[in-house]
């Protein structure tokens, strides 16, 4: 009997963590989602005295981390502008989903959002996943997505305004910065999905057109907490710096090994992009001290627009919560859509595409203009530096804002990469 | 020199920190087999005490031993809640008790989002164990030799109980065979939650101990969960001796497969590795021979 059991229970374990590893394969791979029956009218209705958008964030979830602080700063700019009189007139309804961290989920209340709750427009979005899957139900649909993170590129669609960072805007900048500072060979480490493979291949054409040695390049997968072997790999490797693309928890679990292997921002400066004000506090400020990142916006840019954008922010939500890069984007893209729809003088999409080009808000990370052609917006690249009081302070910016160009047709040496 | 002698302390490392976080299931999972897949949350509250009792000690040093013992005491408090209140009612019924503590599993997750935040809190690690120390050429991390130093430790004390104390002699004893342990008047009922509180109170003491080297967020208990699994399984049922050599083995395997390809690919053969010896070795490196008749 107790052989029989233990058998039984060998076995049922075996089961269970294949089921684990699938369900945990699964919830990634879910990305092409049908939309459904195409090309209704929009239900939109602006004969009231308010308008509707939609606030699409995951608010549970792994990705909860993140979109939530999203989801405030979208409804911190909302709140301001009823304040203020609304837009053409009318207050802003905010109706909100949870996207849940899966695609698919996305996709479901983007669909929802959209022919259901009839609203202006939708903000929101995280991953790159989350995106691509709501992207076919925008489209179809003919609504808008207003999407606040910095991202891989190689994308452009008429009915989505991407206000984060595309790659010429926070990769492409950083490797500047690490070339003017006299890099010459780098090491990169990133999570194993879409995002860190693509600004990989990036930063490899990148190298090769300038003379920068890859010293090597290591994938790990999402959530990997054992970077021991790598901080090995990096240490023999000796390269010059490290650009770091992995995402979330694993961050933690590699600086503290990445310090306590005795390695330093002075010997082997580590510059990532993922990395913002509240990840800081997770990995500890001691042992991220004096590395760098690559972003548009952090807390401590002086600017009137941003001493009041961070006051109103901790006044609302908490006077120990951070502003960060996303968070700013985010806030910006409710003030642009604001912008834009009065400039058109209607919440029409075809009213909204056809007024973007050229219109521009006096955001905090400074003055952001949209790109009609692309749907993108221009961006200042920052670098920063992370100090022992958990902020990032800019150490170097680019001369004014940088227009977006997300297949990076304007750079000889990316040439290679539109092939794909 | 210095690479292997690198990679060699590392697969030691990851075998310590996998054994630690397997011995406690080695107790619930190898000796009563009970599926226990709140383990990993145990485990995650083990990593929260570390924090919580950080907030109030605040020397560094000084809360690491006081969180060592108050987390080896939430975890196995978490464990006898768990069996008086759910396992006790479904011995027998191992698929059911696996459905079971997997809802209490995220439960306790979705508690503890709602409770600290999602994103992962900082624990500090004190200062006498920052930095490295080189051996042979390597520079080791002293944090990791504090875990490997704790394991080892671990599995002395835990192989002298189950062997030289009665509490351990009676946990046998119900695991060889529970009728005749009871005919002679051992309380197999409190032996059951004995050994509970041991094996939760070890997942207490490993999250503790995780909290030097990783993130500690709501999801620090699932990622070692599976791993804690292979390594009871692989090392044979009811066998600490097993779960020692298992864990270490898996830990040589990973550091330097992953050293000559990458930490997705050593990930796979890994699992491709243990799925072959599974076949040839079902029940494990070892396995418990028992007289019982039925």
């Amino acid at each position: 009997m107790t052989v029989a059991r233990s058998r039984f229970a060998t076995s049922a374990a075996a089961l269970v963590a294949v089921g684990l590893t699938l369900t945990a394969c699964g919830s990634k791979a879910g990305e092409s989602t049908d939309a459904g029956a195409a090309g209704s009218a929009s239900c939109l209705d602006t004969s009231g005295d308010t308008v509707k958008v939609g606030s699409l964030n995951s608010l549970s979830g792994t990705m909860a981390i993140s979109e939530v602080t999203v989801r405030d700063s979208i409804a911190l700019a909302v709140e301001e502008i009823n304040a203020d009189g609304g837009v053409l007139g009318k207050q802003i309804e905010i109706v909100a989903e949870d996207g849940a961290s899966e695609p698919t989920v996305f996709a479901e209340k983007a669909e929802k959002l959209i022919s259901s709750d009839c609203v202006a427009a939708v903000f929101g979005g995280w991953t790159s996943s989350s995106r691509k899957a709501m992207l076919p139900v925008f489209e179809d649909r003919d609504a808008l997505l207003y999407y606040p993170v910095q991202y891989e590129g190689l994308e452009s669609s008429s009915n989505i305004f991407y206000t984060g960072a595309t790659t010429n805007q926070q990769i492409v900048p950083a490797l500047d910065y690490l070339k003017e500072q006299g890099v010459r060979s780098i090491y990169l480490v990133g999570s194993d999905y879409v995002f860190p493979q693509t600004a990989n291949r990036i930063i490899r054409a990148y190298a090769d057109a300038n003379g920068i040695e890859i010293r090597g390049e290591d994938y790990t997968p999402l959530g990997s907490t054992d970077f021991s072997t790598i901080v090995n790999k990096v240490r023999t490797a000796d390269a010059d710096a490290v650009f770091n693309t992995l995402n979330g928890d694993s961050n933690v679990a590699f600086f503290r090994e990445y310090t306590n292997a005795g390695l330093t921002a002075q010997d082997m400066p580590v510059v990532s992009v993922s990395i913002a004000e509240e990840e800081v506090v997770g990995i500890g400020a001691q042992n991220i001290e004096g590395q760098l990142t690559a972003w548009n916006y952090y807390q401590t840019v002086e600017s009137p627009e941003n001493t009041s954008f961070v006051e109103a922010y901790k006044a609302r939500y908490g006077a120990d919560k951070p502003t960060s890069d996303p968070m700013e984007a985010a806030y910006t893209s409710v003030y642009l859509w604001k912008n834009t729809v009065e400039k058109a003088g209607s919440f029409a999409v075809d009213d909204i595409q056809a007024a973007a080009d050229g219109v521009s808000f006096d955001a905090p990370e400074g003055t952001v203009t949209i790109d009609g052609d692309n749907h993108h917006i221009t961006k200042t690249a920052r670098i920063g530096e992370i100090r022992s009081d958990g902020l990032i302070y800019t150490v170097w910016e680019s001369d004014g804002a940088i227009d977006p160009d997300p297949y990076l047709e304007t750079y000889d040496w990316a040439a290679s990469l539109s092939g794909n | 020199m210095d690479i292997v002698a690198g990679q060699l302390f590392t697969g030691l490392s990851i075998g310590s920190i996998l054994l630690l976080a397997a011995l406690g299931l080695s107790l619930t999972f190898g000796q009563m087999g009970v599926i226990n897949m709140a383990h990993g949350e145990f485990i995650m509250a083990g990593s929260y005490t570390a924090f919580v009792v950080q907030q109030v000690v605040s020397s560094a040093g000084l809360s690491l031993f006081v969180s060592l013992f108050v987390g080896f005491l939430v975890g196995g408090a978490l464990g006898v809640l768990l069996e008086v209140t759910l396992i006790r009612r479904m011995y027998h019924r191992p698929l059911d008790t696996l459905l079971v503590t997997f809802g209490v599993g995220l439960l306790l997750q979705q508690a503890t989002r709602d409770i600290f935040g999602a994103p992962a809190v900082n624990v500090v690690a004190p200062e006498w164990l920052s930095g490295g120390v080189e051996i042979a050429g390597a520079v080791v991390p002293k944090t990791r030799l504090f875990i490997l130093a704790l394991a080892v430790a671990c599995v002395i004390v835990l192989i002298c109980t189950m062997k030289y104390t009665s509490m351990g002699r009676r946990i046998r004893a119900v695991v060889q065979n529970r009728d005749l342990a009871e005919t002679v008047g051992i309380s197999s009922r409190r032996t059951d939650v004995t050994t509970f509180f041991l094996g939760s109170g070890l997942a207490g003491l490993a999250g503790v101990a995780l909290t030097l080297i990783g993130s500690t967020s709501p999801t620090i208990g699932q990622s070692y969960l599976i791993d804690a699994f292979l390594v009871v399984v692989i090392g044979g049922l009811g066998r600490i001796e097993g779960a020692v050599i298992a864990a270490l083995a898996l830990g040589l395997l990973n550091s330097f497969i992953e050293y000559s390809t990458t930490a997705s690919i050593a990930k796979v053969i890994v699992f491709v590795l243990i799925v072959i010896f599974l076949q040839v070795r079902p029940q494990g490196l070892f396995a418990v021979r028992t007289r019982s008749l039925v």
